[in-house]
């Protein structure tokens, strides 16, 4: 073995490298000349066949947008669909004078001022060779007019486009969501994805609930047609087409009747109510007030709506039922009890003196019961029927903030249902090790004495609640709570079911639950807190109600509600399943600043549960429900084509309500 | 507290102005042509020109890092890329049917595009540390250096990405003075191995791209329709260009990646061969320059870095032009400083930024 062990001589070493670098770059600039030596062969001496070549390029590919899939109740009622309608369009750049055309449609088609200052602005931000709309949905008259005198107007086409519409308006603005204009976002997640091909030619992409959900399934996929067109651009006629696959409709489990009979009871509370089926935890109802008009979304919101929506204190763009956080209060009273039976810590005979408070040992510091003379003598039922918090403190604070943790946290709180629409928020189910990571502190017993009745840290939303209450009511079964019930493929026509999706099995011991829910259907009865509001039913409901604290009270003081602002009061809370031996339903009602569980929420939810297991309209809804309708059809007909602009709004603005 | 002029010295000291200036010439025409071939969107634009202000600033703050400091870095650097390109092939997420990305939960990266600087630092790196007694069995070492990461990207497959990796790191040992016969041996097999990559290792759609190459008009609707349009838009150009944002062929949609892969098309449409001279000239401008610094460098790492950064700016514009006029398969590059895109704008005047440290901090360094 020989080595080549080299002394490197620094000046002849970089003498070397210096060769090497001008070999290179002499070797660059050959290369480019070679380059050069193309471009000159290309540009100048083929450059007749090229020209002629560009000249003549008649076969462009344009996409063929396939049309959205509609999103249509469990009955079939349309929730969102499209309407096909024609527009006027002109490509400024091949008219012969703008000003001459504009002015010789004016006769033949009718052109508001409204539409003239709509195209001029469209015209300041458009690009060189664009169509731009200057009237939308035309008359059939007016069509058949244009068709004759179409020969006048070079660079004016009629355009079939279809637009998407939201029948009802507000009343499913969290639900349904709605679609807007694609922007970068949306074009940077699509690429991510490897979508982007499939949007050529699309403009809109669903920003909120199920349109954005179910996003890819009610896009259908794009054709492409291979076109001859003039020389100017202009499409002559079709050569091939591969025809684009509709998306998929979709159909919910939710009930659009159920759904206004919820609206209408939540009248101008701010609050959500949720509805769910305890046999596959399908989505029935869900409402969250205030709601905003999804059509005004659809081609751009502007900027006076997008000010109201955003600037207003009632936050109407936020969904309550999910992202909307609040103290579960006393209904957390059930889950409770259970607990304390399940763990051992209770029998059901047990019973406690309540004199109308609850001192840790050692401590002068009343936590106090919301009655100020107690309750007596009470056992475990009955802690549950009058709401006594005194019972709670006492449960709470001998199991123990871990194991009340543990065990609710098999109910689904502290952590998302999984129901299929975006941004739903996990709530809190505190722990002392939650505590220590999100303010660095350590856990006070306190603490766990008032997560007893659902207040200090502990949150849920109201469709935490209800997927909580029908764990009860379907003895144990999580469901995940989904929208989705059925879709339908456009290729075949097939309606295929969704499956319900069983995330988790609560075990109980059966008499136990037993006990649990003959508390709450008493609760419905006389002596129960809900009794007034259940009066007359013909069915069992079992419930619970609760009332929540927005602010906090001093040791000395009472609530008085008269004497607090209106944004201070309480908010009301209810949930509920009935028939509460054979359950079909489980309601959640949440009401902000509602004042009580009983008064408010209570009734709320017994209307919500007539009218699904009666078919029973709320009085007021009957008389007006006709001329609703007919009114928001009418509505819908005159609905303007909205301008074809870009959303004067980025969306990121839109999309990310506060938390 | 010393004077602003100072701070102003301590700040822009590094910037070679003359390259400085070269290089704003070519962005300022990156705008014009942005303009025109995002269809006259100033959004694109202003965002293009974000891209820049970030890459600049990025180029600014590494002139700064004396090229000692970049040496340290230059092994865990490569190290940390081996290990995410192993991520990536272990893990990565799939997008187009390439395993490409790495997902960290909060942002996806793609390993590749980093060691496009990592390899020709390694080298540079370890050439340099073994210069007092370099051997033949080095430049060994080093090839295998070079093999493993390239090895990884291959499979992934990114063929484009895996050859132009290949060629930073052959530029380091060829400036690192490997013997002309090696590289003639290893130009030979290169070409002799052609053909088994042709049978038994490209995948279909490689092999496509490259058919498509000799004869585009076999499936003018298909594959080789980008190629086709492109060469139209080129030739059809003429001497002088249908004027800005007039390309037909660009304005109507026939050329595909207008603002990336594809911007030279609109950019010669447009201006014609007139514009072409002008833009390799400032091509050749920059490279020449780039090369000059390059050749004062003080230390043999910084020589060799910064000497196969200019080459592979080189690499990137002959094989984007290339490519879009017909001359090349279509491989995924972008047409550096000019098309759309901040990865590939920074990654570039990061580079620079490293040619013009290694050339302005020399006093410090001992050889």
């Amino acid at each position: 073995m020989k080595n080549h062990y080299r002394l490197i001589n620094p000046e002849e070493e970089f003498h070397g490298y210096r060769q090497r670098l001008r070999i290179a770059g002499i070797g660059a600039t050959l290369l480019f000349l070679v380059l050069l030596g193309r471009f000159f062969w290309l540009q100048v001496l083929e450059y007749e066949r090229y020209q002629s070549l560009a000249e003549n390029n008649r076969i462009a590919l344009v996409p063929a947008v396939p049309s959205r899939g509609s999103i249509l109740d469990r009955n079939g009622a349309a929730l969102a669909h499209n309407f096909s309608s024609h527009t006027l369009e002109i490509t400024p750049s091949k008219t012969g004078g703008l000003d001459e055309t504009l002015a010789g449609l004016a006769d033949i088609v009718r052109i508001e001022p409204g539409d003239l200052k709509r195209f001029r602005r469209l015209l300041a931000e458009s690009k060189n060779f664009e169509s731009l709309p200057i009237r939308a949905h035309l008359t059939e008259e007016e069509v058949a007019r244009f068709a004759v005198n179409r020969f006048r107007f070079p660079g004016v086409e009629i355009r079939a486009r279809q637009f998407r519409q939201y029948p009802f308006g507000e009343s499913f603005s969290h639900v349904v969501g709605y679609i807007g204009r694609i922007n970068q976002k949306d074009v940077d997640a699509l690429s991510e994805d490897g979508l982007l091909a499939n949007y050529k030619g699309t403009d809109h992409i669903g920003k909120m609930g199920v349109e954005k959900s179910y996003e890819r399934w009610l896009h259908g996929k794009t054709g492409i047609e291979k076109v001859e067109i003039e020389s100017s651009g202009r499409p002559v006629r079709i050569l091939s087409r591969t025809p684009p696959m509709a998306g998929h409709a979709i159909y919910l489990h939710l009930d659009s009747q159920l759904q206004q009979v919820a609206e209408k009871v939540l009248g101008d509370y701010r609050g959500a109510i949720v509805a769910l089926d305890p046999a596959n935890g399908g989505v029935l109802a869900l409402v969250s007030r205030p709601g905003f008009d999804p059509n005004l979304f659809v081609d751009g919101i502007d900027p006076v709506n997008w000010n109201l929506l955003n600037n207003s204190p009632d936050h109407p763009m936020i969904n309550r039922a999910l992202r909307g956080a609040y103290p579960p209060g006393s209904t957390i009273k059930p889950f409770m009890a259970l607990a304390g039976l399940e763990l051992g810590y209770r029998k059901p005979g047990d019973t406690i003196v309540d004199p109308g408070f609850y001192s840790l040992p050692g401590s002068s510091h009343r936590f106090r019961d919301w009655k100020k003379d107690g309750h007596g003598l009470v056992d475990l039922k009955k802690s549950i029927v009058v709401s006594c918090d005194t019972y709670y403190y006492q449960l709470a604070q001998q199991m123990g903030i871990r194991n009340m943790h543990d065990y609710l946290a098999r109910f689904g709180f502290g952590r998302k249902t999984g129901v299929d629409l975006d941004g739903e928020m996990a709530g809190v189910l505190p722990s002392p090790e939650w505590k220590r990571k999100r303010f660095k502190q350590p856990w006070w017993p306190g603490e766990t004495v008032i997560a007893g009745i659902g207040q200090g840290y502990s949150l849920a939303t109201p469709m935490q609640l209800a997927v909580a209450t029908m764990i009860l009511a379907n003895n144990g079964t999580v469901y995940k709570p989904q929208l989705i019930r059925a879709w339908r493929d456009p290729a075949t026509g097939k309606v295929s079911m969704a499956a319900p999706e069983v995330m988790d099995q609560v075990q109980m011991r059966p008499d136990y639950l037993e006990i649990i829910r003959q508390a709450m259907v008493d609760v419905t009865r006389p002596g129960g807190t809900a009794a007034a509001s259940a009066a007359g039913a013909p069915y069992a409901i079992a419930g619970k109600t609760g009332t929540a604290q927005v602010i906090g009270i001093k040791q000395n003081e009472r609530y008085d509600e008269h004497r607090i602002a209106a944004r201070h009061r309480d908010h009301a809370l209810f949930v509920a399943f009935a028939p509460a031996e054979a359950p079909r339903i489980v309601v959640a009602v949440m009401v902000e600043n509602g004042g009580s569980g009983s008064g408010t929420a209570a009734p709320m939810a017994r209307k919500v549960m007539d009218y699904w297991l009666l078919g029973k309209l709320p009085e007021a809804l009957r008389a007006e429900e006709v001329e609703a309708i007919e009114a928001e059809m009418a509505e819908s007909d005159d609905l303007e084509a909205a301008p074809e602009t870009p959303a004067p709004l980025p969306h990121s603005e839109m999309s990310d309500a506060p938390d | 507290m010393p004077p602003i002029s100072y701070w102003l010295r301590r700040l822009f000291g590094h910037i070679d102005v003359p390259l400085l200036a070269l290089l704003i010439l070519l962005l300022l025409l990156s705008l014009v042509v942005m303009f025109s071939a995002s269809g006259e969107n100033p959004a694109k634009v202003v965002s293009h020109m974000v891209n820049m202000s970030v890459a600049l600033g990025a180029m600014l703050i590494i002139s700064l890092v004396p090229p000692q400091r970049l040496m340290q870095f230059a092994l865990p650097i490569y190290v940390l890329g081996l290990v995410l390109l192993l991520g990536v092939a272990l893990v990565g997420d799939i997008v187009n049917g390439s395993r490409r990305w790495l997902n960290l939960g909060i942002t996806r990266i793609q390993p590749s595009e980093f060691m496009r600087l990592a390899v020709p630092m390694m080298l540079a790196w370890y050439l340099h540390f073994r210069q007092e007694t370099l051997q033949r069995r080095d430049f060994v070492i080093a090839a295998v250096l070079l093999a493993l990461p390239v090895g990884f990207i291959l499979k992934q497959p990114d063929l484009g990405t895996a050859l132009l990796i290949s060629a930073s790191g052959a530029y380091v040992l060829f400036l690192g003075g490997l013997s002309w016969r090696v590289i003639l041996g290893a130009a030979a097999a290169f070409l002799a191995f052609l053909p088994i990559a042709w049978n038994y290792l490209l995948h279909d759609y490689q092999r496509g791209r490259v058919l498509m190459l000799l004869d585009p008009t076999q499936d003018p609707l298909g594959a080789g329709y980008h190629i086709i349009q492109s060469t139209i838009a080129i030739g059809s150009g003429g001497v002088l260009g249908k004027g800005w944002s007039s390309g037909t062929q660009a304005q109507l949609d026939f050329l595909p990646e207008r603002t990336t892969d594809f911007i030279f098309s609109v950019y010669s449409e447009e201006f014609g061969l007139l514009g072409n001279v002008v833009l390799l000239a400032l091509y050749t401008a920059i490279i020449w320059r780039g090369l000059h610094l390059a050749a004062n460098a003080p230390n043999l790492f910084g020589r060799l870095l910064s000497g196969a950064i200019v080459l592979m700016f080189f690499t990137y514009v002959f094989v984007n032009m290339g490519m879009v006029s017909g001359l090349l398969p279509v491989v995924g590059v972008p047409l550096p400083l000019v098309s759309y895109g901040g990865t590939s704008m920074v990654t570039v005047l990061v580079g620079f930024g490293i040619v013009m440290s290694v050339a302005t901090h020399k006093k410090l360094v001992k050889t």
